[in-house]
């Protein structure tokens, strides 16, 4: 990943355009987030096709999703996801106790209604490389108190 | 040299297809087709191995009379095939499997690219250029 600075300062700068533009009434305001979201998407697809080049072939579904929490999350966010836990039947929940994008703003309860739009896109992320991955899944993030927040993942069964 | 070089999408379709133009394209698209039965086996076989042996590289999948054809899935479920003409016996498997390393790296190109479309036929001129390269390279 290039710079972090500069991913941060990119993606902040690409919520507040998505927002912007949707002020101006060029793209609906409720699809911002899914706008976000999709972006993200495509960026995890791209994403997981660099990173999964050199690793050996993945076992399982939990073994995707380990490799989700400690090398991607490592390379993007220059941390491991702190907490994985699942039911075994497709429902995953990746905890992380100091997420990148919401590092800095203050933490506690006062913005919390902001953070769901820094979120989509990681949301989209994550969707994006486990898809290309072959796993087909719902991403959802929840914040009760900044920065810490968890992704929920769930896997869409065929 | 191969004689046929084909990415093929993880739904099984081709995103591009290439094969030297002196000689039937039909037969090289029959064999690229009847290949992705035995790279499906090759994948369910391997999800048993030890981790050393879940290597991207599949080897030999099967030899005709005249051709060798190689396979290469990445963890996308691409799937790489090459036929090779089995002439060529200084071609070794370490060779192959560098040149399958190239195609991957230039295959993870296009896909970085953000004017390209997942699932699109590849038409990217730098991945044909190097596609050419491979094609005519003398081993």
């Amino acid at each position: 990943m290039a710079d972090e600075a500069l991913f941060l300062l990119l993606h902040n700068e690409m919520v507040a355009g998505v927002y912007k533009s949707a002020e101006q009434g060029e793209v609906e305001n409720g699809r911002c987030i899914t706008k976000l979201e999709n972006m993200g998407f495509r960026v995890g697809q791209g994403l997981i096709e660099r990173f999964t080049k050199d690793t050996a072939r993945f076992k399982d579904e939990l073994d995707i999703m380990k490799f989700i929490c400690k090398d991607f999350w490592t390379t993007v966010f220059k941390k491991q996801i702190d907490n994985l836990r699942t039911n075994h039947q497709g429902i995953y929940v990746l905890q992380d106790n100091k997420f990148r994008l919401l590092t800095q703003m203050s933490a506690g309860k006062q913005y919390l209604e902001h953070a769901s739009k820094y979120l989509a896109f990681t949301c989209g992320l994550i969707r994006g490389g486990l898809s290309n991955l072959g796993i087909k899944s719902i991403v959802t993030a929840e914040v009760s108190s900044m920065p810490a927040c968890k992704f929920q993942v769930m896997i869409q069964k065929l | 040299m191969a004689v046929c070089i084909a990415v093929i999408a993880k739904e099984n379709y081709p995103l591009y297809i290439r094969s030297t133009p002196m000689e039937n394209e039909l037969k090289f698209h029959y064999m690229v087709h009847t290949s992705l039965d035995v790279v499906d086996e090759k994948i369910s076989a391997m999800g048993k191995a030890l981790v050393d042996q879940r290597e991207l590289y599949l080897g030999l999948l099967y030899p005709t009379e005249d051709y060798k054809v190689y396979g290469y899935v990445t963890n996308s479920k691409v799937k790489f095939v090459m036929v090779v003409d089995s002439s060529n016996t200084a071609l070794r498997d370490n060779e192959i499997r560098s040149m399958f390393r190239k195609l991957h790296n230039s295959y993870t190109d296009v896909m970085c690219n953000p004017f390209y479309n997942p699932g699109d036929r590849i038409q990217s001129r730098v991945f044909d250029n190097m596609v050419t390269s491979m094609m005519i390279q003398v081993c």
